[in-house]
């Protein structure tokens, strides 16, 4: 169920250019595509009703959503700029079927491509984003509304659910895409219509919209504001949807329960890894689940015991300065929670473990700074 | 004189005159605007009795009328809802800055209204700085509800929590908000003790705990209460036992797990809210606590789990404590089981919402079919609201459903796959929406979808005489449909279309039409620019709006929104939008 993951794997190369022969329409001299161009959208821009600029559009939304979807700051497996052409091919999906009518022969191979680049460097994203558009990823936070992430070039960062479509990008963002949620969030629409009523293609940005090609397909285009529900509603459901595997009851097929354990609690708990589909969500439960042991421990910022309750001191249980979050591998390696893509982190983590800083050094070592900064 | 003489030549003749006081003091009992319009028609006497006792004033369609306008007809006005974009803004179809801002609202008010008390906002735009006007200008201001609305972010309601000393509803629903943090709910001052409504459900930014118990602690009036799903069970313990006079509750994720204690403390908890009538929350499908709630459930009358995504045996158990529930909102993760369950446990069953938990995936089998939704009709003989996301439908069932229950006020059914005909026949579902205008004779409101032909808006046209409003979605033939529609149909006041084989001969049949209606609204139709001049030339007093459809090719596509209005064209209007 996982095939971006494998496709991070081999997503390094440049298979796209040579392997989709089929598309239409889509400029194969990609020498004009630098690291800037999927995020500088003036270039594409000006390649009017191409669908080159409206991919990049698509993928420029899609993969800040990507970018912005892991908060904990990843030191970053892969660097952008490396893929940038290979993304502008990109369907801007997560999933395989592809979302965009022109490029129907771009199933999986864009897809992972796209989830590389996603999963690249997220500060370098978030810096180059931010000079682009007005958006911050720290505004993004989970279950968020969407539209202001997908609309760099409209200029109301907060005019809210407003823009082409951004929505269901906002969703397939939200989760990684081996979930049935992100796949079932992402719209394919068979239009059975004349081919006057064009389908309407993802646009991410409202200011150079999409121009679905006279020769698009009709089957598998989305349709913008179909089904009726509101764009709030869409993106909560995008993240109660992924928990739709185990709603027998018992632990669905992809279930995976792994321990936690936490240095000085009396005993562990088990999580499974499949409810959660970003690090802060991890994150934030595991907060919440822990908070119990955590009174009078952090007593050495100063704080009293009963502050640890507060939301903010939760938040930066985790993140602050005396506990990391580690894990051990398949290799038996205890490892620094965050490194890695989801996706890899979930298949390759057999248990989990709060350490103590100071437990944890050679890990994390800005953690232990920070904790001896703050003491 | 015998009075009774003088009285019956009174009636016979003219209106009696009461004094004015009198009048008044009669007219200020009447709350529903359209008893008071009907009022007002009455005679001068009555119309200005009318207007000088209105305190709330309804405004359907922001841009029918100017704040100026209303200022000078109501001079004592307290509380205003307005509605702002056209319904189809919910679904993308509607570009961003299109306008509807409340700005120019609470400039007008903050001159003639200074003791505004309440505002309730629906698809406006409202920015931080409206917020902190709203806060700082109206001393007395206590209610605010916005739903839909976009343009603001969490430092707006900070200004509300921090400036209005006396407020007592604060509703935030599902609105394009920048959540920025939850410290707005910290701004609340120390020894604030008014609020009623607390709904922050949609906002995703931890809130301070510590903030929010003494909040609920201080304030004995609170008696709606919604919170944000990052608040835990055990917390939710603590504001329950504060707050056991709560009417509706909202509650948080329902996902920490419990020691045994706490699981009683909570279920304790729930026994002691013995006014319960409304309950949600946004629950995960794997949550194992919900039968802490079953003591609270007798009295329920509103159930929202349209974000919990609960699987048939969970919502089977809930509703078999539901014996009272009038209204249901779920999700389609509980299937037709759930709804069968439904069926058996909640006899006043009068509203259910099923929306669809993974709408965008056409290929899954999951969710609800047509036997869920015949399933309730026959177990529950008042329903009249429906509102029923499902891959499959037939005509027959839709044909028994209105049967078992012709007292449907508001059907809305979506066939989620656009096109899409009986799939047991192959046939268009015109009978079955044919049916239900013919058995519902009190239906005011339709939603259609499936694969439709000109024959259904014949079925419409001919019999559905309350209709008020109609949402239609690819369906139709020709423009004979959309001609049927404003042919027949007296009551339509709103009519919104999109992607519909509807033209300029459809749109101008409307023309004597259009001004008893509050709007029209059709996209990728086949209306063109000329149709939309030449209607704009025969009603001056109709505001013709037009923008470029940007999903569409062709350059051709206009999207069409129609309204009457006294404040003539916008002047606010973005580029992009055509007054024509």
């Amino acid at each position: 169920m996982s095939p971006p993951l494998l496709g991070v794997e081999e997503g390094g190369g440049n298979t796209t250019l040579a392997t989709s022969p089929s598309i239409d329409g889509v400029p194969r001299d990609c020498s004009g595509l630098k690291e800037r161009n999927y995020l500088g959208l003036s270039d594409c821009s000006s390649v009017d009703s191409s669908a080159v600029s409206s991919l990049s559009d698509e993928n420029k939304s899609n993969l800040n959503l990507k970018a912005t979807e892991l908060r904990l700051g990843l030191p970053g497996s892969q660097s952008p700029e490396r893929e940038p052409k290979l993304c502008l091919l990109g369907s801007g999906k997560l999933d395989e079927k592809p979302l965009f009518p022109l490029l129907p022969s771009n199933d999986g191979i864009c897809s992972s491509l796209q989830k590389n680049i996603a999963s690249g460097n997220k500060r370098g994203f978030a810096d180059t984003i931010d000079g682009f558009s007005e958006l911050k990823s720290s505004k993004y936070t989970d279950g968020n509304w969407m539209f202001h992430v997908t609309g760099p070039a409209s200029e109301n960062v907060q005019s809210g659910g407003q823009g082409k479509f951004p929505a269901n990008a906002g969703m397939k963002a939200m989760l990684p895409s081996r979930n049935s949620g992100a796949q079932s969030a992402v719209p394919k629409e068979a239009l059975q219509k004349p081919a006057p009523e064009c389908p309407r293609a993802l646009n991410g940005t409202g200011v150079n919209q999409t121009r679905a090609s006279n020769n698009a397909p009709a089957a598998k285009a989305q349709v913008v504001g179909w089904p009726p529900i509101r764009s709030y509603r869409k993106n909560t459901l995008a993240t109660t949807s992924k928990d739709n595997d185990e709603v027998d009851g018992k632990p669905g097929p992809g279930a995976l329960y792994v321990k936690v354990s936490m240095d000085g609690a009396p005993y562990l708990r088990k999580v499974d890894l499949r409810n959660y589909s970003t690090y802060q969500e991890l994150s934030s439960s595991l907060e919440k689940m822990f908070s119990g042991f955590t009174i009078g421990q952090c007593g050495s910022n100063g704080t009293p015991g009963r502050e640890m309750l507060n939301e903010s001191k939760l938040r930066d249980f985790l993140h602050g300065s005396e506990y990391v979050l580690t894990y051990e591998d398949k290799d038996g390696d205890w490892m620094l929670v965050g490194d890695v893509p989801w996706e890899m982190f979930i298949d390759s983590c057999k248990r989990l473990k709060i350490m103590k800083g100071a437990d944890a050094i050679g890990l994390a070592p800005r953690a232990v700074e920070k904790s001896k900064a703050r003491n | 004189m015998d009075p009774s003489k003088s009285r019956d030549s009174a009636e016979s003749t003219r209106v009696i005159q009461f004094p004015n006081d009198v009048l008044e003091r009669i007219l200020s009992l009447i709350d529903s605007h359209r008893d008071r319009s009907a009022v007002s028609l009455v005679s001068k006497a009555w119309y200005n009795a009318e207007r000088w006792t209105r305190r709330h004033v309804f405004i359907g369609n922001c841009y029918a009328v100017s704040p100026q306008i209303v200022a000078r007809r109501f001079p004592n006005i307290r509380s205003v809802t307005l509605k702002g974009k056209p319904r189809f803004s919910d679904f993308n179809l509607v570009p961003p800055n299109w306008g509807a801002e409340v700005h120019a609202w609470l400039a007008v008010f903050a001159d003639q209204y200074p003791l505004l008390e309440e505002l309730r906002l629906k698809r406006m735009t409202v920015t931080d700085e409206s917020l902190k006007f709203l806060a700082r200008k109206f001393q007395k201001f206590r209610a605010l509800s916005l739903l839909s609305c976009d343009g603001f972010s969490t430092n707006g309601l900070e200004a509300i929590a921090t400036d209005c000393r006396h407020l007592t509803e604060l509703d935030i629903q599902e609105n394009g908000i920048d959540d920025i943090s939850g410290n707005w709910l910290s701004c609340f001052p120390e020894n604030f003790t008014s609020l009623e409504v607390l709904n922050f459900a949609s906002l995703s930014s931890d809130v301070n705990f510590d903030a929010l118990e003494r909040l609920v602690s201080q304030c004995k009036s609170l008696k709606i209460l919604k919170v944000n799903k990052n608040i835990t069970l055990e917390q939710l313990q603590r504001l329950l036992v504060r707050a056991p006079q709560l009417t509706e509750l909202g509650t948080g994720s329902f996902l920490q797990e419990l020691t045994a204690h706490q699981y009683e403390e909570l279920e304790r908890a729930f026994i002691g809210c013995k006014n319960l009538h409304a309950l949600s929350g946004s629950w995960e499908a794997t949550t194992l606590y919900l039968p802490v709630l079953y003591p609270a459930c007798t009295n329920l009358t509103f159930l929202n789990l349209s974000y919990a995504a609960l699987p048939s045996e969970e919502l089977a158990k809930l509703v078999a404590h539901c014996p009272h529930l009038q209204r249901l909102w779920v999700l389609d993760t509980i299937e037709d089981v759930g709804l069968q369950a439904v069926a058996s446990n909640c006899p006043l069953l009068e509203e259910l919402r099923v929306f669809p938990a993974d709408p965008y995936d056409q290929d899954i089998n999951r969710g609800v079919t047509e036997s869920g939704f015949l399933a309730v009709s026959l177990g529950c003989r008042k329903l009249h609201y429906v509102l029923y996301f499902c891959r499959q439908m037939t005509n027959a069932a839709v044909a028994r459903i209105v049967q078992n229950c012709p007292g449907f006020t508001h059907f809305r059914l979506c066939i989620m796959k656009p096109g899409q005909p009986d799939y047991v026949t192959n046939e268009p579902m015109d009978e079955g929406f044919g049916a239900v205008v013919k058995t519902c004779t009190n239906l005011r409101r339709l939603g259609v979808s499936g694969l439709l032909t000109d024959l259904t808006f014949e079925y419409i046209g001919r019999y559905a005489k309350n209709l008020e409003t109609l949402s239609v979605a690819f369906a139709g033939g020709s423009d004979r449909g959309m001609q049927c529609i404003l042919d027949g149909c007296p009551k339509l006041r709103k009519l919104e279309i999109r992607d519909s084989p509807f033209g300029n001969g459809a749109l101008l049949s409307g023309l004597e039409k259009y001004e008893s209606m509050r709007s029209l609204w059709m996209s990728a139709c086949k209306v063109t620019l000329n149709g939309c001049k030449m209607l704009a030339r025969q009603r001056p007093r109709l505001n013709v709006e037009v923008m470029k459809d940007e999903d569409m090719d062709d350059g051709q596509s206009y999207k069409v929104y129609v309204y009457r209005t006294v404040a003539g064209p916008r002047t606010d209007a973005p580029s992009f939008v055509h007054t024509l």
